[in-house]
Formats: C-alpha cells, sequence, structure tokens
C-alpha cells in the first residue's frame, strides 16, 4: 500500500485547503478513501448522533495535485481506506499555506500516519522544512462495503438554494430560538424556512429559487406529477444545518436541496472538481 | 521609588507586563540601583521571567534607598493597568510609578491625551527577592535569530501543544512536537520543523543535544520579542539543565529560565532518537528523497493475504533509568530544606513509575524577610539557583539509586 502525492500550485494548494477546511467543519472524524482518480471524504454518522451522512469527492484530474502515486491493497482493489481527524490535516494544511511545495504521503511512523511536509521559504539557500505526521486507522477491507455512495434519494422536491450566506444568516438567528426547523419547498421555485414555538413563530420565504431538471431517471419520477404548489418539508435539527451552513469555505457554483417528504434533506453542493453532498434526516 | 516612563516605553513596559502573565499569578518588583525589575515564575517552579529596565529607560529613575523597597503583586491587576495595547499606544503619553508607603499602595498613573489622569492604586505584598541563577556563559550551545524566524517556527505548532523539543546538530535545529507517553499518544499528530543555521544570527553548538521545554512560555517571550524586535538567544545544555532565552537592548535585559526534561524519554515518532543522548537527529531527507520505494509501508489489511508481511512493529524502546540524567541542584537556603525535602519525598514515590514528565524545578530560594532591615542580606544570599548543580550532590541525594 502506498501513496504519494505532490502539490505545487498555490491555487490547487488554497483549494483543497478550503475543502478540508469545511469537512473539518463538519464532522471530527471521517473516512478519506483514495483511489487512482479521485479522492473521498466520507461520513456516515451513527442513528444516535444524529444520523447526518457527508460524502464528498474531489476529482484527482482536476488539478489539486502535481504528482499522484497509488498502489491500492491489491491490483483488483486499487483503493486505500483511511479513518483520520480533518481537524489535523486542515491544522496541518493551514501552517502550509505560503509552502513552496507540498507533499502527502502515507507512512508507517509509531503507526500509520498521513504524512504531509511543506517545504518553506527561508532566510536562507536552505529551505525550512515542516512535516505533520497526522495518525490515521486503516480500514480494513472487509469493512469498505460500508462506505458504499449514497443514492440520491427518491425526492418530492429538488430547489436550488440561496446565497448559503444568506441562508446562513437565518438560520443563525433562528437557532437562537427553536431546536428544530422546518425546510420546505415547492416546485415553483419558492423555499421556506420556519421555526415555531410556543412562543413565536417565523418562518422566512425564498422566491424565484429555480427547480433543477433531473433529466428522466428514475429519481424524478414522484415530482413529476405534483402539483407545483404544493410544499414538500422536512423538520431537521436546526444544529446541523447550521453547522453545514457555517462550515462552508468553497463558493458553490451550484447549490440545490431535495427534500424527501418527512424523511430527510439532502444538499448538493457543485463546484469545479468538487462535490459535496450532505444529509439531514428529518425528526419526529 | 519614583519614576517616570514616556512615548513608546510604557507600551514596551505594558508588552513586558503582559508577556510575564503568561508565566506566573504574581509580579515581583524590585527597584534596584542598576534599573527596575520585574520577575516571575510559575506555579511548579519551572519558568522564570525577568525583565530589567535601566534607569535610562526612565525619563525619570529614583530607588528607595533606605529602606530598601521590594514587592510583590498578581500580575493581573498590573495587567489591568496596562489593559489595552492599542488604545495605550494611541492616548497614553506617560506612565508614573509611585510608591505610596503611608498607604501601602504603589501607584500606577497613566497621563492620556488631553489632560485625562488614570489612576491605579494596587495593593501589594512585601516580598523576598526573586532570582534565577544561572549561567550563561557556561552553556555549550548558543543560537540567536530575529524574533521573526522562531515565531514563524511555533506557529507551526497547535496551541494545545504543551511541550516542544529542540534537538541541535553542527548544522540544523530541529523543532518537534513532544508527546508524553499516554492514552491518546497515537491520535497526536506529531509536528516537526527543520530549519539551518544559516537562518541564524548566531549559531554555536558544541555538542549535540536534545533537549524539551515548555511551548507556552516561550509564546510569552516571543510576544515581547516580535514587538520589539530584538533578537532572541538561547542558551542551553545537556537536557535536564535549564534553557535560557534572552533579549539584550542598551536598556532593557530579558531572561527567560525554562526547566527542560531531565529523562530523553525518546520520543516513539523518532525512531532513531535513542534512550541515549544522540548527537545526529534524523536528516530531512526524508523530504528531499524523493524514491517512492522509501515511502512503502506495508499494512494490516485483513483480507489481504499477501498483506501479512508487514514487520511487527518495533518494540518501544525501554525506559531508561529516571535517575540517569538528574541534577540536584544545590540549595542556597536554609529555611527552605522543608519545602525542599517535600518535593525530594514526592519524587521518590514516582520512581517506581515510568519516567513521564519531570521538569526539575529551578528551585528559587524564597523566603519571606522577616523585617526589611534585613533585606540585603537576603539579598545576597536568596538566590536562586538554576543550573548550578553538583555532582557529589547528585549522587548521594539521587532518589533512583538503589
Amino acid at each position: 500500500m502506498r501513496f504519494r502525492a505532490k502539490m505545487v500550485d498555490v491555487g490547487c494548494l488554497n483549494n483543497f485547503t478550503r475543502v478540508v477546511n469545511t469537512i473539518s467543519k463538519l464532522t471530527k472524524t471521517c473516512t478519506l478513501r483514495l483511489t487512482t482518480d479521485n479522492l473521498f471524504f466520507m461520513l456516515s454518522d451513527k442513528v444516535a448522533n444524529g444520523g447526518v451522512s457527508m460524502w464528498c469527492e474531489l476529482s484527482q484530474q482536476g488539478n489539486f495535485f502535481d504528482e499522484f502515486q497509488l498502489e491500492g491493497v491489491s491490483a483488483e482493489a486499487n483503493e486505500i481506506y483511511l479513518e483520520l481527524q480533518p481537524e489535523n490535516l486542515s491544522r496541518a494544511l493551514r501552517t502550509a499555506q505560503n509552502a513552496k511545495s507540498l507533499k502527502i504521503k502515507l507512512t508507517k511512523k509509531h503507526c500509520p500516519c498521513l504524512t504531509l511536509a511543506a517545504e518553506l521559504p527561508s532566510l536562507s539557500s536552505v529551505s525550512r522544512v515542516v512535516t505533520h505526521d497526522i495518525p490515521v486507522d486503516v480500514i480494513p477491507r472487509r469493512l469498505w462495503q460500508d462506505f458504499k455512495e449514497p443514492i440520491v434519494p427518491d425526492f418530492d422536491v429538488s430547489i436550488y438554494l440561496p446565497p448559503l450566506k444568506t441562508m446562513k444568516n437565518v438560520v443563525d438567528r433562528m437557532k437562537n430560538l427553536s431546536q428544530h426547523l422546518v425546510l420546505e419547498a415547492n416546485l415553483n421555485g419558492e423555499m421556506n424556512l420556519k421555526i415555531e414555538t410556543d412562543l413565536v413563530s417565523v418562518s422566512t420565504h425564498f422566491k424565484d429559487l429555480g427547480n433543477p431538471s433531473w433529466g428522466d431517471d428514475g429519481s424524478q419520477g414522484p415530482s413529476r406529477d405534483r402539483a407545483p404548489e404544493v410544499m414538500a418539508h422536512t423538520r431537521v435539527d436546526i444544529k446541523k444545518l447550521q453547522q453545514f451552513l457555517a462550515g462552508q469555505q468553497v463558493n458553490p457554483s451550484k447549490a440545490m436541496c431535495n427534500i424527501v417528504n418527512k424523511r430527510m434533506v439532502h444538499f448538493i453542493l457543485l463546484h469545479e472538481d468538487v462535490s459535496l453532498q450532505y444529509f439531514i434526516p428529518a425528526v419526529a | 521609588m519614583d519614576c517616570m516612563v514616556t512615548g513608546g516605553n510604557v507600551k514596551v513596559l505594558a508588552k513586558a507586563v503582559h508577556s510575564l502573565s503568561r508565566i506566573g499569578e504574581e509580579m515581583y518588583l524590585e527597584p534596584q540601583e542598576d534599573g527596575l525589575t520585574l520577575r516571575t515564575v510559575n506555579s511548579s517552579r519551572s519558568a522564570y521571567a525577568c525583565f530589567l529596565f535601566s534607569p535610562l529607560f526612565f525619563q525619570k529613575y529614583a530607588p528607595c534607598r533606605n529602606p530598601v523597597f521590594r514587592c510583590k503583586m498578581t500580575v493581573k491587576s498590573v495587567q489591568a493597568v496596562f489593559r489595552s495595547l492599542s488604545s495605550l499606544e494611541k492616548t497614553v503619553e506617560r506612565c508614573h510609578i509611585e510608591l505610596n508607603r503611608e498607604k501601602c499602595r504603589l501607584t500606577f498613573t497613566l497621563h492620556c491625551k488631553h489632560g485625562l489622569l488614570k489612576t491605579h492604586n494596587l495593593s501589594f505584598q512585601d516580598s523576598e527577592s526573586l532570582q534565577a541563577v544561572f549561567d550563561t556563559d557556561s552553556c555549550a550551545n548558543v543560537l540567536r535569530a530575529q524574533p521573526r524566524l522562531l515565531v514563524d517556527t511555533v506557529l507551526h505548532f497547535p496551541p494545545s501543544l504543551e511541550e516542544v523539543s529542540v534537538s541541535v546538530s553542527a548544522e540544523r535545529v530541529w523543532f518537534r512536537s513532544h508527546v508524553e507517553e499516554g492514552a491518546d499518544q497515537s491520535r497526536a499528530m506529531l509536528t516537526e520543523l527543520c530549519l539551518s543555521a544559516q537562518e541564524f544570527e548566531h549559531f554555536a553548538v558544541s555538542h549535540p543535544t536534545h533537549i524539551t521545554f515548555c511551548l507556552k512560555e516561550m509564546r510569552g517571550l516571543l510576544m515581547f520579542a516580535e514587538a520589539s524586535g530584538l533578537p532572541v538567544s538561547l542558551y542551553f545544555d545537556e537536557p535536564g539543565r535549564p534553557v535560557v532565552l534572552s533579549l539584550t537592548d542598551s536598556v532593557l535585559e530579558v531572561s527567560f529560565v525554562l526547566a527542560t526534561l531531565s529523562e530523553e524519554s525518546p520520543p516513539l515518532n523518532h525512531s532513531n532518537s535513542s534512550a541515549e543522548r544522540k548527537p545526529n537527529p534524523p536528516p530531512p531527507d526524508d523530504f528531499l528523497n524523493d524514491d517512492i520505494d522509501s515511502y512503502l509501508i506495508a499494512m494490516e489489511t485483513s483480507e489481504l493475504a499477501g498483506g501479512s508481511d508487514c514487520p511487527p512493529p518495533p518494540p518501544p524502546p525501554p525506559p531508561c533509568d529516571p535517575g540517569v540524567s538528574r541534577h540536584r541542584p544545590r540549595e542556597g537556603e536554609e529555611e527552605e530544606g522543608e519545602q525542599e525535602e517535600e518535593e525530594e519525598e514526592g519524587e521518590e514515590t514516582e520512581t517506581g513509575r515510568p519516567p513521564n514528565k519531570k521538569f526539575r524545578s529551578l528551585l528559587f530560594g524564597s523566603v519571606l524577610p522577616t523585617s526589611s532591615q534585613a533585606a540585603n542580606q537576603t539579598l545576597r544570599n536568596q538566590e536562586v539557583l538554576a543550573s548550578d548543580s553538583e555532582e557529589e550532590e547528585e549522587e548521594e541525594e539521587d532518589p533512583a539509586s538503589p
């Protein structure tokens, strides 16, 4: 099992750092899956912890790495699964911000580590080198099946999101009033964020958001014969939603939300070579 | 005492107080003939800091001659006087420090713009003289660098990290996170930074060494150093002897004395640092060498039959004798005996355990003078003995030897 990658371009380093920062805001531990073409950050939380799950995919060809060498556990399973704390990775990348080059490699130290070595500018002709050894757990192959890409659910309504900053501002305020939030949307491009307590009901309305067309694939089925003005709604833990909105450092070119009535909300953010999916289950 | 600080020096004084607050709870203030000293020591007595402002630092400087005055107060109360550094810079023109003997108060008066006066009357306690004795001239290794270099270095380490290890060879310095052997050691991220000797203004390493000390206090000093722009000198010797960080200017002397870990419990992350003092830390060619095969690792992947060819992890190095490199500093003061004995007992009970964190106390002689007449004498006697350990005592008192 070998893995080694190198970044030289500052832009790539910044992009990668932003993605990792976003991930580290969403979860304390996650699984990093390395394949020859892609990098994945994955999380499937236990129901007890709120049951959120995350799937973030970085396309390796997408100019993240100048060099990328990988040998998986075997020829037919040419992949590596690691469990790590994204916070460590984020911190290590932060100190490498003005690096001339950054190497990431899998190493065997006191324990398996993902080692980041950054070559930093210095006052002399010799570069400063900073290395961070991030402990990882190598996930054995028999457990890989636990990490399958989540299937896009049979949603009732799919809608483009308003600017995430705006949404965050609204949700931040609502969080002070209630623990739960109802997110509802229809096929007329309207979305509402609502909270209801004994003392107060607050609702924020967004309109003209647009509904993405999902082509002819089956998952769109239910929404076809839906009356456009009928709302699909889901009640979610407001903290989970806020965490998702607060962590966003990548400004996505497309942000969408699929609602499965009374069951879950599925967010999809797309930006160049990165896609992030985030699932928040409904609460009763 | 009666002294006046003006202009930019007010900020220097303020920074010094903030820097001291990173270390100890109490600030010892002592106006001497050669200047005003502000000192502190941390609660475990493993770190000591001293700022000496020469009379030229002040516009007016008049120490109390008769009787000699020295006091201590909580550093927080002094910090409150200089709370906001930014507004201090904009508004404060002068700072007047005066002793009011009748009321037993030390008065700090800030003369601000528009004739505004801010007066702080601080209560104080009489105190012993606090002084660490250390000899930077005898230190085998001396490094001096612009503060920026060291500030940039410590920036790479997480704020939660308590201790850092420094290894020096003839051409390089390595800074590494020091993680206690313990439960969550395997979960901690380890950071290592290598600097070339060329980045230092002065780099004199007479024997390669590996020392470990607290990062927090060093950060405190660097905060001051960065603001003042003065180069920082590091003086150190073997593990267990204190490391001295100092700054010098024509009107200012700053010394931080930090205890270092006395045993070399080899950090597990670096395979080639062995129990004995290893002169050559690993060269950074791990990075420079690009051959992918050197990164080959064989790890357990349960389902894979071929995956089991990996060698078992090397056994952890045996813990070294806790008594190996202990230095027992000489005691300067009889009255201190009791306190010292207690400390020793504490250590003795510990010797059965694996050698974990053992910062040597820097052993500050500290006795409250019964009356201020004795002051001059106590000054002579109650020196803090930091590095002056004696060989025979070491052997005699070494609780680890059977």
